[in-house]
């Protein structure tokens, strides 16, 4: 079958990493990305299924592994080769649409009793994501044994696939996955006095996805601010959520208007928002969301960071707290009819969040995986380009062309 | 005796018009046909402004004592002054204030009175520097008053030093500066460099509080003066009177001293600005040259710091003294007598060159809703009868209107662009949705009385003056402004004076009328 193959390859990490400083997204041109014919992976187990992609996104974190930038922590959750791709909407051997949950937790990887997190529904934070059966991978797409959605089969397990209804088209279904990250790190940081003040930093498919969740599912927060680099991710913004949206130099006097804050000489707010989302996880990003949060705010960090450098003496002084948002399991949240929570899983909001904010929208543009280092170069450079998800199309009867949808 | 202004039409032979664009200025070629409109030259400044002074204080307008009489021992005297706003450009020493105040001291000493404090009446502009008053109110006063706290900036945002005298008969709040109104006696010296300036505005707007303000600055208000410059048909300048009217029957007794100026506006090197083109002498060409030159290799701060330098020659041309608007009914009459021109008509299309400096970015940045302001709320405003031009004709500002911001001094100003700008134009949706926050937050209080900032509400007040020109005017052009500051104030941008007066054709027809409005030196357009 045809995939990108991702492979271990220390020159080419180097020369990706290099190439990248120059130009976001270079990687594909010069690392250990190559399309390439594999054999299709073998089922692992009872239980599992094999998956025929249709579409399936370029995510930030897989931007960051091209480009050779992503952090050597993932160095043992990941086995090599590998075929990237886990926003995945695919098909089954009957023909039925499924989308793809990607973590290989311990019901995927054979391990019973599972975990305590896994036994509680928190399956993002499985402990055995290097252990089973299945070689290591915190998610498909990044194990040697499961494929991606970067080819044109991946093998998945039960637990792993959830049912696309006949409502849905392959661009709604294939943004289940990104929103389910921001749904998820969107729900935390609940539980202060109500009428809160949010800022989301960044406005790429994660930031759009978590202003979408915030404007439906949290009612606590009264004021929400985005800081949106480019005028299409400015109009999305303000379409998908009642908020105010500014540049990102505007933000600490944003929020300064917002929340009546004094400012010291350092430019330093002295009051600030109770929650910010940092949707991009850079030094910068964090440092901004570092002098805009309120003494005892809270800062979800749902871009992966990767190593950044930031002053954490306002966090200290402040008694700020950084929480990490990763991927999905279980959500608390209010059930129909009654005030107290219920369980519910993460994707099975996300999929009523991409129906009801229409976030189809945000698929910009469907590459065939023969022009994936085109596909890669535009995902690097979205929010520039005025495009926000950019995924691979590889629907057998697709002719391929390059579509911007949401012109 | 000097030339009165008058309206050139252009011809062939009609050499290349100067408009003014910022810290720099353009020659112009209108087509034929248009108009220009050139002030009057300088009317005769008076021999000896120190003696006029004292006659006037001497010899008061309207019901009121000599000021010699009303000065007693054990009295307390207050005497408010213009601020940083009056006139522009500031004036080469000895400013107005300056003498009309030493002259007042005088009599004080010689009535016996020893308390005596000097405010700057600057209502929710920004506190003047140390260096601002010393240059207005000269060494002697600075020196004798500010080391012993008795020069006070009126600061409309401390409740213990406000009083609040009652409403007026539509319910208008009035509520002036505590030691002005407990005074025995307050003198006002004011500067009225156009026709809006003095009168009851002096005290009831220039000490007043936000309380006090927002009953005459706002939107309706500013859209129903037509125009600011004559007072009877101005609703800010009624309500105003209203106000005065009730502070002087709250017992507040007000002994007002207005000075009118000429427009002798700019230094000799800079003379070809206030001459007519076809006038200019070998000297002028060459200083226009000259300048013209410079400026295009000059970083635009240093070119914003060479003009913010200019100190204007323009001089005392009268002074009165007395009842409020005794005095201020002959004041209107001094400036009318040196800036009306008489002009037939309104024009599908006017040109206003905007200068560098306004009332509010003396020493300062003119950022670009002070741009805004200054086209749409005072050029457009300077007219008598009705506007220069037609209900749906095309205003065209030239100036380069930078994404530019003093953060010291308009901080909320940079906060009103970037977020109530950014949701809205309409001045009366942002009168409604935002100017309760901005007047009432913390921060630009803090600023506004501690540092050197306008009141957080200034910036709303900027565009509601624009209020009446955006109602009249069916499109505004500026030509050589940034882009996305011009599209963020909801005009439309032009590289060129052509290509604007194309643009402008799409909005009033072919062939439009054309005037220019060859200001400064100030003028209003008397249309008939």
């Amino acid at each position: 079958m045809k995939a990108l193959l991702f492979e271990r390859s220390l020159p080419k990490f180097a020369a990706a990493r290099v190439a990248s400083e120059w130009r976001s997204g270079s990687g594909a041109r010069v690392g250990p990305l190559r399309l390439t014919d594999v054999d299709e992976p073998d089922l692992p187990a009872p239980g599992w299924h094999r998956v025929r992609p249709r579409l399936s996104g370029i995510c930030g974190s897989d931007l960051a592994t091209i480009d050779g930038r992503a952090s050597r922590y993932f160095e043992p959750l990941v086995s090599f080769p590998f075929v990237p791709g886990h926003e995945v909407v695919g098909e089954l051997d009957g023909g039925a649409r499924v989308v793809l949950e990607p973590v290989l937790r311990c019901a995927a990887r054979g391990i019973d009793p599972p975990c305590p997190a896994c036994a509680q529904g928190q399956t993002n934070r499985c402990r055995n994501l290097a252990f089973g059966h299945l070689k290591p991978g915190l998610q498909t797409g990044y194990c040697s044994l499961t494929g991606g959605g970067w080819g044109t089969a991946l093998v998945a397990h039960d637990s792993q696939l959830h049912a696309v209804p006949d409502s849905f088209s392959d661009q709604a279904a294939v943004m289940v996955e990104p929103a389910a990250c921001a749904l998820h790190g969107a729900l935390l940081g609940r539980g202060g006095a109500g009428h809160e003040t949010a800022v989301v930093i960044g406005a790429g498919t994660l930031g759009l996805c978590t202003v979408a969740a915030l404007g439906r599912l949290r009612p606590d927060i009264e004021t929400l601010l985005v800081v949106a680099k480019h005028p299409e991710q400015r109009r999305l913004a303000r379409d998908l959520a009642d908020c105010t949206v500014v540049e990102p130099g505007e933000l600490a006097r944003g929020v300064r208007r917002r929340t009546g804050s004094l400012v010291l000489d350092s430019g330093q707010l002295t009051g600030g928002a109770s929650l910010v989302f940092d949707c991009v996880g850079t030094s910068q990003s964090l440092s901004s969301a570092l002098e805009v949060v309120a003494p005892g705010g809270t800062v979800v960090l749902l871009g992966m960071p990767g190593q950044v450098k930031v002053d954490l003496t306002g966090l200290w002084q402040r008694e700020v707290s950084i929480t990490g948002a990763y991927a999905y399991g279980t959500e608390l949240v209010a059930g129909a009819g009654t005030e107290a929570a219920v369980p519910r899983r993460t994707f099975d909001l996300s999929f009523e969040l991409v129906a009801d904010a229409g976030l189809e929208r945000l698929v910009s543009a469907l590459y065939p995986l023969t022009r994936y280092r085109e596909a890669i170069q535009h995902a690097a450079a979205a929010g520039r380009r005025g495009a926000t998800k950019v995924a691979f199309d590889l629907r057998p009867t697709r002719k391929f062309r390059t579509k911007e949808m949401h012109a | 005796m000097s030339r009165p202004g008058f309206v050139l039409e252009v011809d062939r032979s009609t050499p290349p018009t100067l408009c003014w664009h910022g810290e720099g200025f353009k020659l112009l070629r209108l087509p034929e046909g248009s108009r220009i409109l050139y002030p009057p030259e300088p009317v005769d400044a008076l021999k000896d402004p120190d003696d006029a002074i004292r006659q006037a204080l001497l010899h008061p307008e309207g019901d009121m004592a000599p000021l010699p009489t009303l000065m007693k021992a054990g009295m307390r005297l207050t005497i408010a002054f213009d601020d940083i706003s009056l006139p522009l450009p500031p004036m080469e020493r000895p400013d107005n204030r300056q003498r009309v105040i030493e002259a007042v001291l005088d009599v004080a000493a010689e009535g016996g009175v020893d308390d005596v404090v000097l405010i700057c009446a600057l209502a929710l502009h920004r506190r003047m520097t140390p260096a601002e008053l010393r240059h207005a109110l000269g060494d002697r006063i600075y020196d004798a008053f500010a080391p012993h706290g008795l020069l006070l900036q009126h600061d409309a945002e401390d409740p213990s030093a406000l009083v609040h005298l009652g409403r007026t008969d539509h319910g208008e709040d009035v509520e002036i500066n505590r030691r002005a109104a407990e005074s025995d006696l307050l003198v006002y010296v004011n500067i009225n460099l156009v026709a809006m300036d003095g009168g009851h505005k002096s005290v009831a707007t220039g000490l007043a509080s936000y309380k006090s303000l927002r009953h005459h600055h706002n939107v309706r208000t500013m859209q129903h003066s037509r125009s600011f410059m004559d007072q009877t048909r101005s609703e800010l300048h009624t309500s105003n009177w209203r106000m005065g009217r009730l502070i002087a029957a709250s017992g507040v007794k007000v002994f007002q001293i207005e000075t009118t100026l000429n427009t002798d506006t700019f230094p000799s090197a800079f003379g070809f600005l206030q001459k007519r083109e076809w006038e200019w002498g070998a000297r002028d060409r060459a200083s226009f040259l000259a300048v013209s030159k410079s400026l295009e290799r000059t970083p635009d701060r240093l070119a914003r710091s060479i003009f913010q330098s200019i100190k204007s020659p323009h001089k005392m041309s009268s002074v009165q003294a007395g009842e409020v608007e005794a005095v201020h009914a002959i004041t209107t009459e001094h400036v009318y007598r040196q800036q009306l021109v008489d002009v037939e008509g309104q024009t599908d299309v006017v040109i206003f060159g905007l200068p560098y400096i306004c009332p509010y970015n003396v020493n300062s940045i003119m950022n670009p809703i002070l741009v805004a302001c200054l086209g749409l709320g005072y050029f457009f405003n300077l007219y008598r009868g009705k506007p220069l031009v037609r209900p749906g004709g095309v205003l065209i500002l030239s100036h380069p209107t930078p994404w530019a911001f003093n953060p010291v001094h308009h901080p909320s100003y940079i906060d009103f662009f970037e977020e109530v700008l950014a949701d809205t134009t309409d001045p009366v949706e942002i009168e409604k949705t935002y100017e309760e926050r901005f007047a009432t937050d913390d921060w630009y209080r803090h600023l506004y009385r501690t540092s050197y900032a306008y009141h957080g509400v200034h910036p709303f007040y900027m565009w509601y003056w624009c209020a009446h020109a955006l109602d009249h005017a069916a499109g505004v052009i500026i030509v050589g402004g940034d882009t996305k500051a011009v599209h963020r104030m909801g005009f439309k941008r032009a590289s060129t004076m052509r290509d604007a007066l194309e643009m402008a054709e799409d909005i009033v027809g072919r062939d439009p009328s054309i005037t220019h409005f060859h200001c400064p030196p100030m003028m209003i357009a008397d249309v008939h």
